[in-house]
């Protein structure tokens, strides 16, 4: 038995009737790391002897039948913003150097308390910024349905971790898409929790009003077991809710009576990929089969959410970042005078397109162009809320395409950035909404590749998107296609 | 010639008495080895979060409420982004859109009258660390601590309604001494604690036109402020007066020259790009919340007056003195729960404590006799061990020594002498030396025994009971 192509549950139960241990688990997910690795490069760091340490942790307490959870003794993949004490932290990042913090994240904090076996550091784009990981400072992550293509982004390393079964279940994060647009390119499962439903202590700041940790996994129960672990108030975060939490696999279901899904006919327009439009309204008929309503929404202003994106998440990008001068820790480029430090560091230290989204966010708050920009776009951000909240009167979920077209080439646009932003447009509406969104897998492409369907729920209303993705999941295939096109 | 008058607005920052700093958990506490006092939060490391200290912002309710100020009922922080060595985040989390309290006035001193100074806003921040600029020959490099970063600090802004240095004297010392009535700090200078920027600009005497206006940093006492007043004054009416204009900048105070100068542009940021932190939520202050604030509020200046008036039996002037100061008052209310003679010591503190204080620039907190030491002065002398004079001297050496008066007495055998043997002896001595004296007396003349009880002193060196020597006069040379 090839115990990395498991899922957490199907490991959790083993684990449970003592057939496995976490240390067996561990080092088949380390062996399978040390051999697709070279191939895909989804890690920044191997934590191979701390996994192995904690995998004996968790043996203890399995044996003594006192595992706190369904994730003890389960290897999971740190996304490499997430900090983690005594483990470098980069973000992908030239310019966080050798940075290691004396600190975990709450999320981190949170899985190693239930003793989950942490692997690795997987791979991103640099600051979170980008949508197909070709902006690591690190090294690209390839595909692994296909090498020549992107993971997608900018949690491309624990999608492609996930899809190539070099990690059981993952960690992301998600500002505009970087949890759903990887995870729907690779052929697997990744939600985007409600803003405030996951702390962010310890995450690496990209756009604080956005950025959300969520988990990636191969399929809809390990999300909602992950989910158990992440969700929760956290007295660290200001902007942490304060909200009961279920247990997300109470959802878990098969009928869809009653469900009513709806439609934004602004998300099957121009620029839709027909093969993508062909699995997600194939995916559609199979809720409707299950017993779901269909009906037609609208979202009008979702044609301007990727500009007011880039407004308000550059603004936040750009304070956010300029902790990073070259004084207190990561890389420093010496100068005869600090303004000369200050830039010469930040020069060196981080790639084109953060610069780009510094000057970006920059110019958007300075003087004379607040109004313009910065407020305008908070003001379109309230539209944009209120799109949904209209939309869910009608409607109990929404669904549509994950993006707009199946993984695309390395290189094919990182000339171009506005085409690269574009691939975020069915994603980004979400996070400025601040509420949660699930891709999971709905079709294969002619050229083989996978094709996400996105599921869209109201606020703290993740249990609905557990109900309908599990639900359709159990009733199709697409979930198990994976094993027959990733071979490597 | 022209004659020109200051228009002057002040920004007051006060660094508040929380015991932890304003979004992180560590100590506030002064004169601690460098970054000692730090965490992730207040060092500004990848991901941390802050969370606001809620003691700060009601300490900035009661600042606002002490101030007359309108409170916001929504009320947010911001970020004012710049770049400074000892800024950690390279942004200053603080406030701008909506800030805690505006529209605000305090009442100044000004001649006989009072004056009221507008208040346009108060509100809550954090503050950054310190360059350490070493000494050591070749030394390229500057050092950052920053056990001062993340301290809660508050900036009180006033229109420019102060019209000379004496008024804006007058404003930092009312100011003051709110503050620390409502013990929302100490108000320390000495240790920062309470820090001034002053803009002024110059009008031709009667005009209304307001002039260019100056903005000085770095003023880190009242007298700074007013050295600072002064030279800005001269300054800009030199300029003035020779047809020049003034430039509107910011200056920076030199201690060294006492003289301002004009900062480079890159010393300071043209554009802070203020934005709602969004790492923080609003804070909601409904009225219950004010009100329980307002409730709260430690007893003010013209309360006090009157408990020690109608509690306390103190005349009106007494009770004003005493009650000029916070620390004073609070050192006079220390030695009367020590020893309750309330105007006996009221007595000392208007005449020699209050001199001492004035002599060393100190506040009462600070004076080496605490306040139990000076209430255990008062009780010797009213249980006749020593005499008052003798407790003038007790009061010096305890100053000078820090030393328990009781043990002073005790040391230096200071106790008075009530023996009657003893004390005869020298009553004795004094009338056989002072034969015209003693012939004064016999004659009736009442003065005289005064005169006399005098010379008894000097003798004993002032341990002598002056009442024993009183009765024993008279018993010896009337009737
Ligand atoms: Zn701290």
């Amino acid at each position: 038995m090839e115990l990395f192509r498991l899922t957490a549950h199907e490991l959790a139960e083993l684990l449970r009737r003592r057939e496995v241990s976490s240390y067996e688990i561990t080092r088949a997910v380390l062996t399978r790391i040390a051999e697709i690795e070279p191939k895909v490069q989804a890690y920044i760091s191997v934590t191979g002897d701390e996994a192995l340490q904690m995998a004996k942790e968790a043996d203890e307490l399995l044996a003594k039948g006192e595992a706190p959870s369904q994730l003890t003794g389960i290897p999971v993949a740190i996304k490499d913003n997430m900090c983690t004490r005594g483990t470098l932290t980069t973000c992908a990042s030239k310019i966080l150097g050798n940075f290691v913090p004396p600190y975990d994240a709450t999320t981190v904090a949170r899985l190693r308390e239930k003793k989950a076996v942490f692997v690795g550091k997987t791979n991103m784009d640099e600051f979170a910024m980008g949508s197909s990981t070709e902006n690591s400072g690190i090294k690209p992550t390839l595909n692994p349905w296909d090498l020549s293509r992107i993971p997608g982004g900018s949690s491309g390393g624990s999608a492609a971790a996930i899809a190539a079964d070099m990690a059981i279940v993952a960690t992301g994060s998600d500002t505009g898409g970087s949890i759903r647009q990887p995870a729907a390119f690779c052929g697997v499962v990744g939600l985007k929790p409600t803003y405030g439903l996951v702390s962010r202590y310890g995450l690496v700041a990209f756009a604080s009003s956005l950025d959300q940790i969520g988990p990636i996994t191969k399929d809809v129960t390990d999300a909602a077991l992950l989910l158990n672990e992440l969700a929760g108030h956290d007295p660290m975060d200001s902007t942490s809710a304060d909200v009961e939490c279920p247990d997300y696999t109470k959802f878990l279901g098969r009928d869809l009576r009653g469900v009513r899904v709806g439609l934004p006919k602004e998300f099957f327009g121009e620029g839709l990929d027909p093969e993508v439009e062909g699995s997600v309204r194939a995916a559609i008929g199979e809720l409707e089969k299950l017993g779901a309503e269909i009906t037609e929404v609208s979202l009008p202003h979702s044609p301007y959410a990727v500009a007011t994106y880039y407004l308000c998440a550059t603004a936040e990008a750009s304070s956010n970042l300029a902790r990073y001068d070259g004084v207190k820790y990561g890389l420093r480029v010496d100068a005869d005078n600090i303004i000369d430090m200050f830039s010469r560091t930040r020069s060196a230290g981080f790639g084109t397109e953060v610069k780009r989204r510094i000057m970006l966010g920059t110019y958007a708050l300075s003087a004379g162009y607040y109004d313009a920009y910065y407020l305008k776009a908070l003001k379109v951000r309230t539209l944009i809320k209120r799109d949904f909240d209209q939309a869910f009167e009608k409607c109990d979920v929404i669904a549509g395409p994950t993006t707009p077209t199946p993984a695309f080439r390395l290189g094919e646009k990182t000339a171009n950035p506005l085409e690269m932003y574009l691939s975020d447009i069915f994603t980004i509406s979400v996070n400025l909404a601040g509420i949660c969104g699930i891709s999971v897998p709905c079709g294969v492409s002619q050229s083989k590749l996978p094709i996400g369907l996105q599921l869209i729920a109201p606020a703290f209303e993740e249990g609905r998107l557990f109900r309908v993705a599990y639900a359709y999941e159990q009733a199709t295939e697409w979930h198990r296609q994976r094993a027959q096109y990733v071979t490597l | 010639m022209t004659q020109f008058e200051p228009v002057i607005g002040m920004e007051v920052h006060v660094e508040l008495a929380t015991e932890s700093k304003i979004f992180c958990g560590c100590s506030t506490r002064f004169g601690q080895e460098p970054n000692t006092q730090t965490c992730p939060i207040c060092l500004g490391m990848p991901g941390v979060l802050p969370v606001v200290n809620r003691k700060a912002v009601e300490f900035t309710i009661r600042t606002a409420l002490a101030l007359n100020c309108l409170i916001n009922e929504r009320t947010w922080f911001d970020r004012k982004n710049y770049y400074y060595p000892d800024l950690p985040k390279n942004y200053q989390i603080s406030q701008n859109y909506a800030c805690l309290g505006v529209n605000g006035w305090i009442e100044i001193p000004v001649g006989d009258s009072v004056k009221r100074v507008r208040i346009n806003n108060v509100h809550l921040e954090e503050d950054a660390g310190k360059l350490v600029h070493t000494e050591l020959p070749g030394a390229d490099y500057s050092l950052v601590d920053l056990n001062r970063a993340g301290t809660p600090l508050i900036e009180i802004v006033s229109e420019p309604d102060m019209a000379s240095a004496e008024e804006a004297l007058a404003y930092m010392v009312t100011l003051k001494n709110l503050l620390e009535y409502i013990e929302v700090s100490d108000c320390k200078m000495q240790e920062g604690r309470l820090r001034f920027e002053v803009n002024i600009s110059l009008r031709e005497a009667g005009s209304s036109k307001l002039g260019t206006k100056v903005e000085i940093k770095n003023l880190n006492s009242m007298k700074t402020a007013l050295k600072c007043i002064e030279y800005e004054m001269k300054r800009q009416s030199e300029i003035l007066a020779s047809g020049g204009r003034v430039v509107q900048e910011t200056r920076l105070w030199d201690e060294a020259t006492g003289e301002t100068r004009a900062m480079r542009s890159k010393e300071f940021a043209h554009d802070y790009r203020y934005f709602p932190d969004p790492d923080l939520v609003e804070i909601h202050i409904p009225p219950s919340w004010q009100e329980e604030v307002r409730q709260n509020l430690p007893e003010l200046q013209d309360a006090k007056r009157r408990r020690y008036i109608e509690e306390l039996g103190l005349p009106e002037y007494d009770a004003r003195v005493l009650t000029a100061s916070k620390k004073t008052a609070t050192y006079y209310e220390k030695a009367v729960a020590a020893y309750h003679n309330p105007k006996a010591i009221s007595n000392w503190m208007m005449t020699e404590v209050l001199r001492e204080l004035r002599e060393r620039e100190m506040d009462a907190d600070e004076l080496p006799l605490k306040p139990e030491g000076l209430a255990a002065i008062v009780r010797m002398i009213d249980e006749g061990k020593i005499s008052g004079k003798i407790g003038k001297e007790v009061f010096q050496k305890a100053l000078e020594s820090g030393e328990a008066p009781e043990a002073i007495v005790q040391r230096e055998g200071l106790i008075q002498v009530s023996d009657t043997g003893e004390v005869e002896r020298w009553v004795d001595e004094a009338i056989s030396e002072n034969p015209d004296m003693a012939e004064k007396i016999r004659a009736g003349n009442e003065k005289t025994i005064q005169a006399l009880v005098g010379q008894v002193m000097k003798k004993s060196r002032g341990k002598a009971n002056p009442k024993l020597v009183n009765e024993l006069i008279r018993q010896k040379l009337t009737n």
